[in-house]
């Protein structure tokens, strides 16, 4: 399959990345070769067969929502590029 | 016999008796590292200083009565993927390169229950991604049976810490075959769990419907023993199963007579090298004295289980891997015009290349238009690869293959060639899809001396029958260490 430059461009959107134009050609060529790969699976005949996610039936777990843990705030902040006042910090989102 | 040339559960066995205290067992353990790591690159972390003073409570508490398991004081490796509270966790990615969890992955907090002493955090694959452990941020981990050759991904780290006896056991993870391989590639024991026998709580995921966590280690007692310890049921992982916890050690009796082993031929067909087609056959042939009944069928589906694999490994870590966004944790880059150009960069600078590749894939089988052609069509090939399965294990208990085609590669072999590097696992990735357990354990060594993996799978929660299938096997065949481990005289620390 032709992987075209807008293919790649609208792939980057949704995996915000950011390629140079090197590795959008090296992008292209890789996806396209992977593409006709498992292009393979159209061998199959798979009409009637349902979709699998789980290897065996997994159903949602619930419990009730009590808190087990102590505030961990600081700790978690930590590990933060940029905190302030107790929150994360990030980049002006509008103006 | 020098400490680190021991298994696990002899370690476990001398600290019990006194021979030795933990803080001898765990200094053996770091100086192995010292000595070795330079060279071979087995590590990310060393927590030296950590793993002593734990050495010191460890031996209280078992010097007080109130640790008498079978691995209480030895010293363990983590791959560097599962979450340690206070210990930095990179995932062999610059992404996470500042990451210091705050908090312990259950499978780690069940082995430290137990008196088990963290020595350090492993090497792997970037985010588990690969089959060499040449994608690490960190560098390449050599094999120490041959240092120009790869030791096999992503669990790399963890499997040649073990056969450098740099430590008498680690923990991997299996997405694909990513402790399997490695343990086959440095010829030592490595057993992936049933999916939903080991919680991945605190396990940072790749691949969520088929990641799984287990050990590695010298021989078949030793993985058995971890899985006693690991395998329990947890309310924290919403696929962790209610009956996980089970006696594994007493599946290993020796005797394998009346088991049902069953060799695909579709698994010695074509691109097998011939070294390891012969190990594997031999391996049959002592099943068959043993008085097991083996014989060969045709499998089918194995040549479609690396493209379902990798449409649904990308896909679902394209999705795990949003979280790294430069935000609450991990790296930030340092210029960026606006939040969105901040997720971007940051994302690009932090993810190497094949992480990249693969979320660009992940991305693309899941998006609008292509997500029932690529995305549901694997899935409804991993439903017709669990069939051909479930079919097979009505006549067989065990399935007897090779771990991988050939031995250990050249580094850099594989590189180049993405869709190289994903046919050598053709022989693991289904068991994943299928949610099956699998055990690699070595079986002799090719033409070149390097170690060939065999792999022996079992039903869904059947891990008994291939332990004690592999222990069988085991127990008339040495160990073999790596050459120079003999030769250097220093036999061990």
């Amino acid at each position: 399959m032709q992987i075209t430059d807008e293919t790649i461009e609208y792939v980057g959107i949704l995996a915000k990345l950011e390629l140079t134009d090197a590795e959008k050609e090296q992008a292209k060529q890789d996806m396209s070769k992977m593409l006709d790969y498992v292009g393979k699976l159209n061998e199959l005949d798979t009409d009637n067969v349902p979709a699998m996610s789980h290897a065996f039936p997994v159903s949602n777990v619930f419990r009730e929502d009590e808190v087990t843990n102590a505030d961990d705030r600081e700790n978690l902040l930590s590990n933060a590029p940029e905190s302030k006042n107790g929150c994360y910090k990030v980049p002006k989102t509008f103006d | 016999m020098s400490l680190m040339a021991m298994t696990a559960c002899e370690l476990g066995e001398k600290i019990k008796s006194k021979e030795i205290s933990v803080r001898e067992a765990v200094t053996a353990s770091l100086d192995a590292i010292e000595e070795r790591d330079k060279d071979l690159n087995c590590f990310v972390t060393v927590t030296a200083g950590k793993a002593l003073s734990d050495a010191d409570e460890v031996q209280k508490k078992i010097d007080a009565g109130e640790l008498t398991g079978p691995l209480a004081g030895v010293p363990v490796a983590i791959k560097d993927n599962m979450c340690t509270k206070g210990v930095l966790t990179t995932c062999s990615s610059k992404i996470l390169s500042n990451f210091v969890p705050t908090y312990t992955s259950f499978a780690v907090e069940q082995l430290e229950a137990a008196g088990a002493v963290m020595v350090g955090k492993t090497n792997m694959d970037e985010f588990a991604m690969g089959s060499t452990t040449e994608t690490s941020y960190y560098g390449i981990t050599k094999n120490p049976w041959d240092t120009t050759r790869v030791p096999g991904g992503s669990s790399g780290g963890s499997a040649a810490a073990v056969a450098a006896e740099e430590v008498p056991y680690a923990l991997g993870s299996d997405t694909g075959g990513s402790i399997r391989q490695p343990a086959g590639f440095c010829g030592v024991t490595g057993i992936k769990p049933t999916y939903g026998r080991v919680s991945r709580y605190g396990l940072i995921a790749y691949g969520s419907s088929l990641d799984q966590i287990g050990p590695i280690a010298k021989d078949v007692r030793d993985t058995a023993a971890v899985l006693d310890i690991i395998s329990r049921y947890d309310s924290k992982d919403s696929t962790s199963y209610a009956n996980a916890a089970e006696d594994f050690s007493s599946a290993l009796t020796g005797d394998v007579a009346g088991l049902r082993i069953g060799i695909p031929t579709d698994y010695l067909a074509e691109g097998v090298d011939p070294d390891v087609r012969n190990a594997i056959l031999a391996a049959a042939e002592e099943f068959k004295a043993k008085g097991a009944t083996v014989s060969e069928f045709a499998l089918g589906m194995v040549e479609y289980a690396i493209p379902a694999y990798y449409i649904i490994a990308s896909a679902e870590a394209s999705s795990n891997l949003e979280r790294f966004d430069g935000v609450k944790y991990g790296y930030r880059t340092a210029e960026y015009r606006d939040l969105h150009n901040m997720y971007k960069k940051t994302r690009s600078e932090g993810f190497g290349a094949e992480v990249k590749r693969r979320i660009m894939l992940g991305s693309f089988v899941l998006s609008s238009g292509y997500y029932d052609a690529y995305y549901v069509k694997a899935l409804k090939t991993k439903a017709l690869i669990k069939k051909a399965f479930d079919d097979a294990f009505e006549k067989y208990d065990v399935i007897l293959g090779p771990v991988a085609p050939t031995t250990a590669l050249k580094q850099g072999e594989s590189l180049s060639d993405p869709i190289k590097m994903y046919l050598g696992d053709i022989y693991t990735v289904s068991v994943n899809l299928a949610g099956l357990p699998g055990i690699s354990i070595p079986c002799g060594s090719d033409s070149a001396g390097l170690p060939i993996g065999l792999q022996l799978l079992g039903q869904t929660f059947h891990e008994k029958d291939i332990l004690r299938a592999a222990y069988a096997y085991q127990k008339d065949h040495k160990y073999a260490r790596p050459a120079f481990l003999s030769k250097d005289g220093k036999e061990g620390a």
